[in-house]
C-alpha cells in the first residue's frame, strides 16, 4: 500500500463522512474567529435561529481595526467602533472566549493562536483569514475560509470540502547568513508563482526546512496562499512539540505525555506519493525584495528591476509592465537603489519576538535615515510586546527613530490608521504588496525584518549580508 | 441564496490576470457588517480617481473614464470575463458580495484562486473556467462588438455567444445542485446531525485533549 502524506493523514483524521459527489464532511477542531468576517456570519446564525455547535472550539480577538496608538480613549474611526463592538457583543451572547482589545492576550489571530496553544498539531484549524494557513507550521490542517463558512463551522462544527491534491516543496541545504524564513517562502514564491499551489495543500520539506526555528516555519506557511496554496504545512518534529509544552491552551500531565505519542506520526510517509514536487536549493537563496505589485514579483536584493521586454508571455508582461508603472519603478533599476518613505515591522507574517530580535540586532545602536518619514514597529501580540520590552527591544527601536505600537495587523491592510499616503513608497515585512494594500496609491516592498531594519537606516534596501 | 438556472448578459471584458480581492473590494469598506451595499465600491481603486471612504456618496465623485467598468458600452453588465488566477489573495467573501451587488452574476476566466472560488457558489455567483483559448476568443468577439451578450445555461453546463457557438464548462455536481436549487448548505449538513456527534464521540476518545468540555 502507498503510503500517506501528511495532508493525507489530518485530512482522513477529520473526514466525519464521505458524500456520493465525492466531497466529505471533514470535521473544524479549533476556529479563530476576528472583527472583519464574522458579523455577517452570527447575523445568518440569529436569522435562522441557529446556535453554536461547540462553544469551546472558538476563540476570538480583535485584530484588524484596532488602533496600535494610544486605546485608552477606544476607536477614532466610528465604522471600525462598530465592528470591533459587534464581535464583543457576539461574543459575549454567544458565549465565547474573546481576547479583546484591552486584553493582555489581544493580538494578531494568527500570533495568539499558536502562542496560546489553542492551535496544536494534528488539529483542523480554520479562520476567516486567508492566512490561517500559518497555523499549518504544526503539522495541522490550517486554511482560511469565507464569511459563509464561518456561519457554516459556527453551527455545525463542520465543512463540506473537496480535498486538495498534495504538492511537496523541498528546500535541502544549510541556511546561508542573513537568509531568513521569509527570504525562502519569498523565493519559493517567486519560482512557483502566486498560483503554483492553487488546488494544492503545500507540504514544506527538507533539511532547510527542518533547521528553521518554530516561528519561521509559521512565516513560511503564512505565505503559502501567496503561492495560491489554501493550507501549507509542515511536519511535527521535536521543535514542535518542545514549542507547545506549558502553553495555557496545550494540554497538561496524563494528557500531555498522550498528545504527544499521537503526534510523532504528523509527519508524511516515506514512500507517499505527491501530485507535484518542487525542490529549491537554500545554497541559492539571497535575501529577497519584491519590487511589483504581487508576491512572485520578487528578485534578490543584489538583483535589478526586470525588463518587461525579456517576458515572452503577453499577459505576463503586461502586468509586468502595469505593475513598473503603478510603482514608479524603471527596468533595470538595481533594488539597492530604491529610496524609501516608511518602513513596516509587523503583521502575521513577521511580528513574532523572533522577528523583532532579528530587526534589533541590526538597528542597535543606529538611527533611521533622514528620508524615512515613518519607521515602525507592531508587535504581533500583547505578549510579544511584554517580552520584547523584557528584552529591552523597545529602547532599541525607540533610540534608532521607530515608533514602537500596540499589537494588530496594522499597515499590513491599513485597516486601521496605519496606511500609506498616495505615492508612498515602503519596505514591510507583511505578506501582500498589491495595488493599494497598505493605503492608497501606496507602494510595498516585501522584506526580512532584517532586511527591513537594514534599509531603515540606509533609507534604502541593503543587503544585509554585507552588515555581517 | 438565489438560484441560479439560465443567464443571458452583457459581458465586461477586464483584461488582466491575478486581479486580487483588495482590487476587487478595497480594505476599507470591509469594516461593514451587512453583507450589501458594496456594489459602488467593487474595484474602487481602478474606478474612482479620488480615494473613497466608507458612507460618502460615491455618486459625486470623479469616475475614471479610462477605466472598463465606466465605459457606457459596459453598463448593466451581468458576466464578467477576465484572465487567469482570479480573485488572489484575501479570503474576503466581500469580493463576491462586491460582484453581485454590482449586479455581475457570472465571472469567466481559465482560473481562480481556491477561496474566491469557493466564496463565490456560496453567494449565488457562478465562477466559469474556460480554456485560454475560448477566453482569448471571447475577450476578442466582446471588444469587436458593442452590446455584445452571452448566455449561461447551468443545467446543460454551456455559454453560447451570439453567433451560436458554444463552449462546455465543468463544474461540481454538488455545487451546481446548491446553486440550481439555491440551496443552503447548513440546512444540508444538518441532515447529518447524528454523524458529526457520532464522529465527535469517536474523537473524544482518541483525542481527549481536543475537547475542554
Amino acid at each position: 500500500m502507498a503510503g500517506k502524506t501528511l495532508y493525507d493523514k489530518l485530512w482522513d483524521a477529520h473526514v466525519v463522512r464521505h458524500n456520493d459527489d465525492g466531497t466529505c464532511l471533514l470535521y473544524i477542531d479549533r476556529h479563530l474567529v476576528h472583527e472583519v468576517t464574522s458579523p455577517q456570519a452570527f447575523e445568518g446564525l440569529r436569522l435562522a435561529g441557529r446556535k453554536l455547535w461547540r462553544v469551546d472550539a472558538n476563540l476570538a480577538t480583535t485584530d484588524h481595526n484596532v488602533p496600535t496608538t494610544d486605546r485608552s480613549h477606544g476607536i477614532v474611526d466610528p465604522v471600525s467602533r462598530l465592528q470591533v463592538e459587534t464581535l464583543d457583543q457576539n461574543c459575549h451572547d454567544y458565549g465565547i472566549t474573546e481576547f479583546s482589545m484591552s486584553d493582555a492576550r489581544q493580538g494578531i489571530v494568527h500570533v495568539i493562536g499558536p502562542e496560546q496553544g489553542a492551535t496544536l498539531p494534528g488539529m483542523t484549524v480554520v479562520c476567516g483569514d486567508s492566512h490561517t494557513s500559518t497555523h499549518g507550521a504544526f503539522g495541522a490542517l490550517a486554511f482560511g475560509i469565507g464569511t459563509s463558512e464561518v456561519e457554516h463551522v459556527l453551527a455545525t462544527q463542520c465543512l463540506i470540502l473537496k480535498k486538495a491534491k498534495n504538492m511537496r516543496v523541498r528546500v535541502e541545504g544549510k541556511i546561508p547568513p542573513g537568509i531568513t524564513a521569509k527570504d525562502i517562502v519569498l523565493a519559493i514564491i517567486g519560482e512557483i508563482g502566486t498560483a503554483g499551489g492553487t488546488g494544492h495543500a503545500v507540504e514544506f520539506a527538507g533539511s532547510t526546512i527542518r533547521q528553521l526555528s518554530v516561528e519561521g516555519r509559521m512565516t513560511v506557511c503564512n505565505m503559502a496562499i501567496e503561492a495560491g496554496a489554501r493550507a501549507g504545512m509542515i511536519a511535527v518534529d521535536d521543535k514542535t512539540i518542545k514549542y507547545f509544552h506549558g502553553r495555557p491552551y496545550a494540554p497538561a500531565g496524563e494528557l500531555w505525555e498522550q498528545a504527544v505519542a499521537a503526534w510523532q506520526d504528523l509527519r508524511s510517509d516515506p514512500e507517499a506519493k505527491f501530485d507535484k514536487e518542487v525542490t529549491l536549493n537554500a545554497a541559492d537563496i539571497k535575501p529577497q525584495v519584491t519590487w511589483g505589485t504581487s508576491p512572485e514579483m520578487v528578485v534578490p536584493v543584489d538583483g535589478v528591476v526586470p525588463d518587461p521586454d525579456r517576458e515572452f508571455d503577453s499577459i505576463k508582461r503586461e502586468g509586468m509592465q502595469r505593475a513598473l508603472k503603478y510603482m514608479d519603478l524603471k527596468p533595470g533599476t538595481p533594488m539597492r537603489d530604491i529610496m524609501l518613505d516608511k518602513i513596516f515591522i509587523g503583521s502575521c507574517t513577521n511580528s513574532r519576538i523572533e522577528d523583532l530580535r532579528a530587526a534589533a540586532t541590526v538597528v542597535k545602536g543606529k538611527k533611521i535615515a533622514k528620508n524615512i518619514r515613518l519607521a515602525m514597529v507592531v508587535p504581533g501580540s500583547g505578549l510579544v510586546k511584554v517580552q520584547a520590552e523584557k528584552e529591552g527591544l523597545d529602547k532599541i527601536f525607540l533610540e534608532a527613530g521607530f515608533e514602537w505600537r500596540a499589537p494588530g495587523c496594522s499597515m499590513c491592510l491599513a485597516m486601521n490608521a496605519d496606511r500609506l499616503e498616495f505615492g508612498e513608497r515602503c519596505a514591510s515585512t507583511s505578506n501582500r504588496n498589491f495595488e493599494g494594500r497598505q493605503g492608497a496609491g501606496g507602494r510595498s516592498h516585501l522584506v526580512s525584518p532584517a532586511m527591513a531594519a537594514a534599509a531603515a537606516i540606509a533609507g534604502h534596501f541593503v543587503d544585509v549580508r554585507e552588515l555581517h | 441564496m438565489e438560484k441560479f438556472e439560465t443567464l443571458t448578459g452583457l459581458v465586461l471584458p477586464l483584461d488582466r490576470a491575478n486581479v486580487d480581492t483588495d482590487a476587487i473590494i478595497a480594505k476599507q469598506y470591509l469594516k461593514s457588517i451587512k453583507r450589501t451595499g458594496f456594489g459602488p465600491n467593487l474595484f474602487d481603486d481602478w474606478r474612482y480617481l479620488d480615494p473613497g471612504e466608507p458612507g460618502m456618496d460615491h455618486s459625486q465623485r470623479r469616475i475614471n473614464p479610462d477605466f472598463i467598468l465606466n465605459q457606457p458600452r459596459y453598463r448593466g453588465a451581468q458576466i464578467l470575463l477576465t484572465r487567469d488566477n482570479f480573485g488572489c489573495g484575501s479570503s474576503r467573501e466581500h469580493a463576491p458580495w462586491a460582484l453581485l451587488d454590482y449586479g455581475i452574476r457570472a465571472v469567466i476566466a481559465p482560473s481562480y484562486a481556491d477561496i474566491f472560488y469557493n466564496n463565490s457558489f456560496k453567494n449565488g455567483l457562478l465562477p466559469i473556467v474556460l480554456e485560454r483559448e475560448a477566453v482569448e476568443r471571447l475577450f476578442r468577439e466582446t471588444e469587436a462588438t458593442p452590446g455584445y451578450r452571452l448566455t449561461v445555461d447551468l443545467a446543460s453546463q454551456k455559454v453560447t455567444t451570439p453567433s451560436g457557438m458554444e463552449f462546455k464548462f465543468e463544474i461540481d455536481a454538488f455545487r451546481k445542485h446548491c446553486l440550481v436549487n439555491g440551496l443552503d448548505d447548513i440546512g444540508l449538513t444538518m441532515q447529518h446531525v447524528d454523524e458529526i456527534k457520532a464522529y465527535e464521540g469517536r474523537r473524544r476518545k482518541q483525542a481527549p485533549w481536543l475537547f475542554s468540555e
